[in-house]
């Protein structure tokens, strides 16, 4: 067995995973995306002595690039080059979960400034306008009426590229000063935590605080369906609590951070990550 | 031994690994270890738009 981990950096998610994989001593390559360079008609034959590779490239399009070169390679590779696809694109999440019939927040889309201002009159104050990529909570914009959307449109315009042209807009959820993050594991929610703010972005990289969340057979049964609905892998789910309709579905992450849930969870994210990645080989091998 | 480069402090990359991130422990700088023998750090690179989970 020989895994490989592709990274941009090494973070404390890529140390916990090494070291896990060292406390199993199992063999496994650090490969970092940065000096990666791919002769696509040629596939490299180091890519095949790999029984899997985990993509961690926190860079969001060097992951994905090398997912899907790796899978034209036939490498295994987790995620797969389709759920990340789906998962780093909120747009493409969003229609996921809508065909899977899986509640989430009310969303318009549109792609002119004056159409964008519509969409927020209609779906009424405050909204939330968002980049379809993106992470960390990065240039999400709380919009609490007209004139404040008509500023950040017009910055969004004027300032960002043109990804920033597609106004994803969702309703504004008054949830209850947290959200949930639930972490799924192939087949299972392994925990969940709240992350806990004052602020209305309840990330961790912006402050939240992390404490644990109980997986309860609902949040189970949603986490799970949710998953599926993206294709399934190793993934954190974000949820929204509404006061009126439960349980909201929000993003789905495909190359998540766990550093802040472990100790409040107790559960050892990185090693159920390595059991799946593991049993998925040992199945694959049996066939 | 490395030094940071904001502040030349003395930093140790005993223990980590090539593309880990430490932090200085004297002016707090993120750093990237860019070699272990003989022992390198640099700033670490800046946030880009298309990183996260």
């Amino acid at each position: 067995m020989r895994l490989a981990i592709l990274t941009s950096r090494i973070r404390v998610e890529e140390r916990l995973l090494i070291d896990a994989l060292r406390q199993r001593a199992i063999a496994f390559d650090i490969v970092d995306d940065g000096e990666l360079l791919l002769d696509l008609s040629h596939p490299d034959e180091r890519w095949r002595e790999y029984d899997a590779v985990l993509c961690r490239s926190m860079s969001q399009s060097r992951g994905l690039a090398m997912l899907h070169v790796l899978e034209h390679w036939g490498v295994r590779v987790y995620n797969p080059a389709t759920v990340t696809a789906t998962c780093n694109d909120k747009l493409l999440t969003t229609l996921a979960l809508l065909r899977a019939g899986i509640p989430t927040p009310h969303t318009m889309l549109a792609f002119d400034s004056q159409v964008a201002m519509k969409g927020m009159d209609m779906l009424s104050y405050p909204v939330v306008l968002k980049p379809t990529s993106g992470s960390w909570g990065r240039l999400l914009a709380r919009i609490n009426d007209r004139d404040a959307a008509e500023a950040v449109l017009e910055h969004r315009e004027t300032l960002g590229s043109y990804q920033h042209h597609i106004h994803y807009i969702q309703e504004y959820i008054a949830k209850p000063q947290r959200d949930i993050r639930a972490f799924v594991v192939g087949e299972r929610t392994i925990c969940a935590i709240y992350r806990t703010s004052e602020h209305w972005v309840t990330n961790t990289a912006r402050g939240a605080v992390a404490s644990n969340c109980p997986v309860t057979p609902e949040l189970d049964s949603l986490c799970m369906r949710a998953a599926h609905a993206v294709g399934g892998g190793i993934l954190a789910i974000d949820v929204l609590e509404d006061e009126r309709r439960g349980l909201l579905v929000n993003e789905i992450n495909a190359t998540m951070e766990f550093r802040n849930s472990i100790a409040p969870t107790g559960v050892d994210i990185p090693n159920a990550m390595l059991d799946y990645v593991l049993g998925c080989v040992q199945e694959e091998a049996v066939r | 031994m490395a030094h940071c480069p904001e502040c030349e402090a003395a930093i140790t990359v005993q223990g980590l690994l090539v593309g880990e991130i430490t932090y200085c422990p004297d002016c707090n700088a993120e750093l990237e270890v860019l070699r272990l023998e003989p022992p390198a750090v640099a700033l670490a690179p800046q946030v880009e738009e298309d990183w996260g989970e």
